[in-house]
């Protein structure tokens, strides 16, 4: 899933030069390399696939082989700045309990995910078919994600969860929407926290 | 008689130097060596800058012999050959390679077999103790005699982890790199358990002679032997085991005696008794209470983050999924205190079936990690 730059420039301009970043499912390690470059974040990617794993060593990214789904139970509460999960929380089971590990070892947490209400998919949908598109391209039978949400649905777990949404950028290809992003976004940027409790 | 052929990877064939140290070398234990002789090996050249040294530290029962072969000698004797050599993941065209046995052991630096100045006979036991770090101390030296300020990378399995770790706490400013694979930052209580059965093995033969079988022309060789099939026992994964012998008999069907008859006796002793021909029982005891004692966050009150803070060098650290003597989880513990301290550190566990002995093997994933991770290291 590795070119969406935009995706890329958005969470780089809500991390402050020198903080410490955790990225899950960093794949080859290019989205740390970017925020290494630009930010000079020291940072952590978390990965499973074997290869990729290779990749980030071979990259020079700090990569640790674990299965995101189990827990970032290794991490101290509060350790990192950002925890970040690129177009990878679609792909999980364990919603709830990997958002509430991100903003256990993170202070914040930015979370992109493929919108499934937008109108290319619905339309898709309505004429039969499951959706097949940039965001989504895998075909219904060898898909990895195993989660199709909207945004809305996204926003609803959250003020469920009591999570704190501090800032979203939708887009459509790499144009920002700031009109009916459930239904004209293909993906959306979350920046998340929670609220202190007084 | 022609020499064998030697495959185009190796570093072909080598020999063992030894080096004299005549300074006293202050143990942990309190006790003193007052001159000491470390054998070891080199692989590859040294370049002008003296930056491109990495040193291999070897498990209870490697050697110097890191590499190769020795003239005469068919196959290969050394233990990690598939890691050292042109070509190989630790590659000899960019590094130079030591390999060094570790003082106490039965390879040809001092010994509970060398001779003790004081009395003129074998050591035996009255070798004093010697721990992980006395080790790196001696290594240390065995680097600057050799010239090198800063080593390039250290690396070691298992108990040869523990070594690479404790490098970069004792030594942070003389090794930029440092692989620990299939380790653990101290042992459990389980681990602990496995060792004392196999010092009870050698301390109960009537051939140990309270170590000093040397005297009496013995060797202590069912304690030795008894010993490794409980080592090997745990160096395999049940699926491993399980694969490799099975409950295949011998004669195909039950004798009903004690001989050989499922493959895994027959393994079980062919490892001990060759086992029990080549090492020294001393040596034995000697490294496995290294193992047991082995605990840097011991003075930290238990705080591996805080005993890791001392830590300079950048780390890859390697466990295997079969692993159950040094597990994942405890690669993991260290992982994380180095994380937790802001250091360089990257992990990979490996999906290899061979349990503990995967860290001697060449799984395509794991030389894949190891290659990218040498590759990466500038010189």
């Amino acid at each position: 899933m590795a070119g969406y730059r935009y995706d890329y420039e958005v969470i780089a301009q809500w991390i402050e030069p020198g903080e410490k970043v955790l990225d899950l499912g960093c794949g080859d390690g290019d989205l740390l390399c970017h925020l290494i470059k630009v930010r000079e974040v020291r940072g952590y990617g978390v990965e499973n696939d074997p290869e990729k794993v290779t990749a980030c060593v071979k990259n020079g990214i700090n990569v640790i082989q674990a299965d995101m789904n189990r827990g970032l139970t290794g991490f101290v509460d509060g350790f990192f700045d950002h925890v970040i999960m690129s177009l990878s929380l679609q792909a999980m089971h364990n919603t709830q309990g990997i958002l509430a590990e991100m903003l256990r070892v993170g202070r914040e947490a930015v979370v992109s995910f493929p919108n499934f209400g937008y109108w290319r998919h619905r339309q898709s949908i309505l004429n039969g078919r499951m959706p097949v598109s940039r965001s989504l391209p895998y075909q219904w039978f060898d898909t990895p994600n195993v989660r199709f949400f909207t945004i809305d649905d996204f926003e609803a777990l959250c003020a469920r969860c009591g999570i704190a949404i501090r800032k979203r950028l939708a887009f459509d290809e790499g144009k920002v929407i700031v009109d009916e992003p459930n239904f004209l976004a293909s993906m959306a940027v979350y920046r998340l926290g929670r609220d202190e409790i007084v | 008689m022609t020499e064998p052929q030697i495959e185009p990877q190796s570093v072909g064939v080598v020999a063992p130097t030894a080096a004299r140290f005549d300074d006293v070398l202050h143990l942990r234990s309190g006790d003193r060596l007052d001159g000491y002789e470390l054998v070891y090996e080199t692989y590859g050249e040294l370049n002008a800058a003296r930056s491109n040294a990495v040193l291999v530290c070897h498990a209870l029962s490697g050697s110097h012999h890191v590499a190769g072969r020795y003239a005469g000698e068919d196959g290969d004797s050394s233990w990690w050959d598939n890691l050292v050599g042109p070509g190989k993941p630790l590659d000899t065209r960019k590094f130079f390679v030591i390999g060094v046995n570790n003082l106490g052991g039965c390879s040809g630096s001092t010994g509970p077999r060398s001779t003790n100045p004081a009395t003129g006979k074998p050591w035996g036991a009255d070798f004093p103790f010697v721990t992980v770090e006395d080790w790196v101390d001696a290594q240390a030296r065995l680097a600057e005699r050799l010239g090198i300020d800063s080593l390039a990378a250290v690396i070691g399995g298992s108990l040869g982890g523990m070594q690479a770790l404790s490098w970069t706490l004792q030594y942070p400013n003389r090794v930029r790199h440092a692989a620990v694979i299939a380790s653990a930052p101290k042992l459990s209580a389980q681990n602990i358990a496995f060792n004392e059965v196999a010092r009870q093995a050698i301390l109960t033969d009537p051939d140990f002679h309270d170590g000093d079988f040397y005297q009496y022309d013995a060797v202590p060789e069912r304690g030795l032997r008894l010993a490794r099939m409980v080592g090997h026992i745990t160096y395999l994964s049940d699926d491993a085991m399980g694969e490799k012998f099975g409950r295949t008999l011998r004669h195909g069907k039950a004798l009903y005696s004690y001989d050989v008859e499922f493959e895994i006796e027959s393994y079980l002793r062919h490892q001990g008794d060759k086992f029990a021909r080549e090492f020294d029982a001393n040596t034995y005891l000697l490294t496995t209470k290294a193992l047991d004692y082995y605990d840097p966050a011991f003075t930290h009150g238990g705080d591996l983050v805080a005993a890791l803070a001392a830590a300079r060098a950048g780390f890859l650290v390697v466990a295997f999924t079969t692993d159950w003597r040094f597990s994942p989880a405890r690669s993991r513990e260290i992982v994380y205190a180095l994380a937790h301290n802001g250091r360089d550190v990257s992990y990979a566990e490996i999906d290899c079936p061979a349990g503990h002995d995967s860290f001697l093997l060449a799984d395509p994933q794991y030389h894949a990690v190891l290659s990218a991770w040498f590759d990466r290291i500038e010189v």
